[in-house]
């Protein structure tokens, strides 16, 4: 089984969205694109009359079976064998965008800046020096917890996140 | 500097200078998170993570700017630092010598670095140092002073060891202290029972147990309400009310008729809901927080709903106490010698203040004034000419109603300065513009912080400006040079940290293992016996004398705030994480997360006035003024007699591009705000105001 995964602590989140400028600020990511989105549904009615925020931040699930890995033409995207992480190997990238439409989220985004697709790779350049992913590190009230896939929060937030937009080409 | 760096310094993106650790690689700051040897332990709020896009933007002023046309025309010309310092000396010479030190007026945001400040005021020979409190927690202030006789922040919130919480008018997890946010949420966890009153649904108010949503302006009502309760049915803490508040007699009388059956016809709340709080606080006592608000310059009564607060927490004993508001140490307290004060360096003016605070209006603080009110002096010579003014750091004209009315009291000023890090509707109407480095590219004087562990901490330059602005230091030790102010003209920040330092023991290199140097090794709580208070009965007091001899009772009845006139809305405001005020709104990353705000309308009202959610509105205000367009919000989770936005937008200047156009600001919903304030705690009335909507498209 891959090794990594963010999950979201909903008792926590306070759905303020540093995670994504957090992660746009560590990955240089310009204006427009977001390797991260977080989600928030509410107000919602509750039992308790205080209203109710379900929240959700979504970087790559970094799936077992990827299928942006499996689309790819060239094997840029690339399946790291150690841990899983799944990550774009730029240079082999040709911009043919096929792992934008293949991944059932829409993970990876188009990066207009040198053309090629970009997608959330746990910051692994911290991970391999022992640190967490910037969204992890950062996370105002440390509501991101980097985790294994085994955590039954996986599976639960895998099942409800949505599809995001596909970025403009 | 080549190579990578890691640089301890303190953020500037709001006024609450979290610890942060910024990454430097060849001279540029790439990254920042909280300081991981501080308890934010990395966390960072979103506006601290877009620190370095407000460094690399370029619409801000580039370098110091001398006004050729009309005040607000936008016509500059480009001027050296020099120029500019010699242009800025040269009039204040001028004006001081026609009118005395007195003449000059300051204003900040008040905060930690003030010291530098207050002394290049002193030097200057001139009593009017304000900040902008008036526009904010001067309410609270001053009902922390009547009753306790310290100020707000001499006592700590200690919310990890709380059994329950209410916050009312404090969102706290949006206008966010990242380690207060921590500390919350670490108590939730913990068990804290929370409650939250308020006119909305907050996402603080989805941390809550109990929400109570309140009918705006109520809340003296709902606070009166549950001291009824916690009084009637002899629920307050006995031995500690003997021992230690005065007057609980004349508490009771007051609250005699204000049952939870009365309460709920004023606030829409439940009795039973309002009785059962206060019985669950009972149980909680004296570890509850009844957090007594911050930004409170909201309705004519806001220092009595802030004062009984400060009540409520000393009926159930929490005042003192191990999780509830214990008392804060300096220094002193903890056997260590405080920093140096800058402000020393000169004697203190013997002149009055101009804005009447500490002689005409007695019971006010005088330390940072009402800045309102030295508007008057501008504007009347009364009590004598103020003729040059100082913003630093400060947008009144956004911060405050009513910028035209602010404007006209501006125009006998001779001097006009905003010493500024971003565009503001009050930098472009200046005569003078100077450009404050980021906080990313500036160093601070020291600064001391109270709490159960105090310390002193600074910040750092973490990389060279990118463009031609300087530090607070070195345009005021640079004005200081300039107008034979000698002993504040230093000419190094090591210079400054050395003075500051003087006779406590501690010496800059222990900064370098965290950025800051806690003064005591464990947290101090007091004894209950250790409890006193500087009032002058030395308790806490139901009626403070001090109060009472400005001819201000400190027990208002309760005055049913009016009703919106038909098809109308109150006015409300408050705050986003991802902004700060207006000063964020251009920042690229978080323009990007929140480019404009949109009016929270309640369900009902908008289908009585045919209104869809998303739909693009005008909101008008009192008069029938448009103040621009927004779409609507539609939700159950907003009291139907409000119209509520986030502060901050509707930008109109057009060197912001990402933040011109956007949104609309409350601000300019409030004509004559600026003469509406709680008489009794000094704060403007920002609520006190009623607007009007239409859709956007019947315009035409």
């Amino acid at each position: 089984m891959s090794t990594y995964c963010i999950v979201t602590d909903e008792r926590r989140c306070i759905s303020c969205k540093a995670c994504e400028i957090h992660c746009k600020v560590k990955n240089a990511m310009p204006v427009g694109i977001k390797l991260g989105e977080h989600f928030t549904e509410g107000p919602l009615p509750s039992a308790s009359g205080a209203p109710l925020f379900r929240t959700l931040y979504m970087p790559c699930f970094h799936c077992e079976e990827p299928e942006c890995v499996d689309v790819c033409p060239t094997g840029a995207m690339t399946k790291r064998e150690a841990d899983g992480i799944v990550y774009v190997e730029a240079d082999d990238c040709i911009g043919c965008g096929a792992c934008l439409e293949a991944c059932p989220w829409h993970i990876p985004q188009w990066n207009e800046d040198g053309d090629k697709a970009v997608k959330c790779d746990l910051c692994m350049d911290r991970i391999d020096t022992g640190l967490k992913p910037a969204c992890v590190t950062g996370c105002t009230t440390h509501a991101l917890i980097l985790t294994g896939q085994d955590d039954p929060r996986y599976a639960e937030q895998r099942k409800r996140a949505p599809q995001r937009a596909l970025a403009e080409r | 500097m080549a190579g990578r760096q890691q640089v301890y310094s303190v953020c500037g993106m709001c006024s609450v200078r979290c610890p942060i650790m910024v990454e430097v690689e060849d001279g540029k700051a790439v990254r920042i998170e909280g300081n991981p040897k501080s308890p934010l332990k990395g966390s960072l709020c979103p506006r601290g993570a877009a620190g370095i896009a407000l460094e690399m933007d370029t619409e801000r002023p580039q370098r110091p700017l001398i006004r050729v046309g009309e005040r607000g025309e936008g016509k500059w010309r480009e001027a050296t630092w020099d120029e500019a310092l010699d242009y800025v000396a040269g009039k204040l010479k001028a004006i001081t010598a026609e009118h005395g030190g007195r003449s000059v007026q300051w204003s900040d945001r008040g905060g930690p670095f003030v010291d530098l400040h207050q002394a290049f005021m002193r030097g200057l020979g001139s009593p009017n140092y304000c900040n902008h409190d008036s526009a904010c927690a001067r309410n609270v202030q001053h009902a922390a002073k009547s009753v306790m006789g310290i100020g707000r922040k001499e006592v700590v919130y200690d919310y990890r060891n709380c059994k329950h919480l209410v916050l009312q008018t404090r969102n706290i997890l949006e206008a966010i202290n990242v380690a207060e946010a921590n500390a919350v949420l670490d108590g939730l966890e913990k068990g804290c029972k929370l409650s939250v009153v308020d006119i909305r649904a907050t996402y603080t108010a989805g941390k809550a147990d109990n929400f109570y949503m309140v009918r705006p302006g109520s809340d003296l009502a709902f606070n009166l309400a549950v001291i009824h309760v916690l009084i009637n049915e002899g629920l307050y803490n006995k031995p500690y009310v003997e021992a230690h508040v005065q007057d609980l007699d004349a508490l009771a009388a007051h609250v005699a008729a204000c049952t939870p059956q009365w309460a709920e016809g004023e606030t829409g709340v439940p009795a039973a809901a309002i009785t059962a709080l206060a019985r669950q606080l009972a149980e909680a006592a004296p570890g509850v927080i009844w957090h007594p608000g911050w930004m409170v310059a909201r309705y004519d009564d806001s220092f009595h709903v802030c004062r009984t607060a400060y009540i409520i927490n000393a009926l159930l004993g929490s005042i003192g106490a191990k999780g509830g508001l214990p008392i804060a140490n300096k220094p002193g307290d903890v056997g260590r010698k405080g920093l140096k004060k800058l402000v020393d360096l000169y004697p203190a003016p013997e002149e009055k203040r101009a804005d009447g605070v500490g002689w005409r209006h007695t019971q006010f603080d005088g330390g940072p004034g009402l800045i309102n009110l030295a508007y008057d002096a501008m504007a009347t010579g009364d009590p004598y000419p103020v003729k040059a003014y100082i913003c630093y750091r400060h947008d009144p004209l956004m911060a405050m109603p009513d910028a035209e009315a602010m404007k006209r009291k501006w125009e006998g000023l001779d001097l006009l300065v905003s010493v500024t890090f971003s565009w503001s509707d009050t930098a472009w109407h200046s005569d003078v513009v100077l450009p404050l480095s980021t906080y990313l590219s500036r160093e601070s004087i020291i600064a001391s912080k109270g709490g159960l562990k105090p310390q002193f901490f600074v910040r750092k330059r973490a990389m060279q400006p990118t463009l031609d602005t300087r530090a607070d230091w070195e345009i005021l030790c640079g004005l200081a040079s300039r107008l034979g102010m000698d002993k504040l003209a230093f000419q190094r920040i090591e210079d400054i940290w050395d003075y500051q330092l003087q006779g406590t023991g501690v010496t800059m290199a222990d900064f370098d293992a965290k950025g800051f140097v806690e003064l005591c090794d464990a947290p101090k709580y007091r004894e209950d016996a250790e409890l006193k208070f500087p009032t002058a009965s030395g308790k806490l007091e139901i009626i403070s004398p001090k109060w009472t001899k400005a001819g201000e009772p400190s027990l208002r009845p309760y005055a049913a705030p009016p009703a919106p006139p038909q098809g109308m809305f109150r006015i409300a405001f408050g705050r986003s994480a991802l902004h700060t005020q207006g000063h964020t709104v251009n920042n690229p990353l978080l323009a990007e997360q929140m480019p404009t705000n949109v009016a929270w309308i309640n369900t009902a009202r908008a289908a009585e006035l045919g209104i869809a959610d998303g739909e693009m509105l005008e909101v008008l205000d009192a008069r029938g003024v448009a103040a621009g367009s927004m779409r609507a919000f539609v939700t159950d989770f907003v009291h139907p007699e409000a119209l509520f936005m986030v502060h901050g937008f509707g930008h109109r200047l057009p060197v912001e591009s990402r933040a011109r156009g956007k949104g609309v600001a409350d601000q300019e919903l409030m004509p004559g705000g600026l003469e509406r304030y709680d008489r009794a705690g000094g704060g403007i009335s920002m609520q006190e105001h009623f607007v009007a909507v239409r859709k956007a498209a019947a315009r035409a």
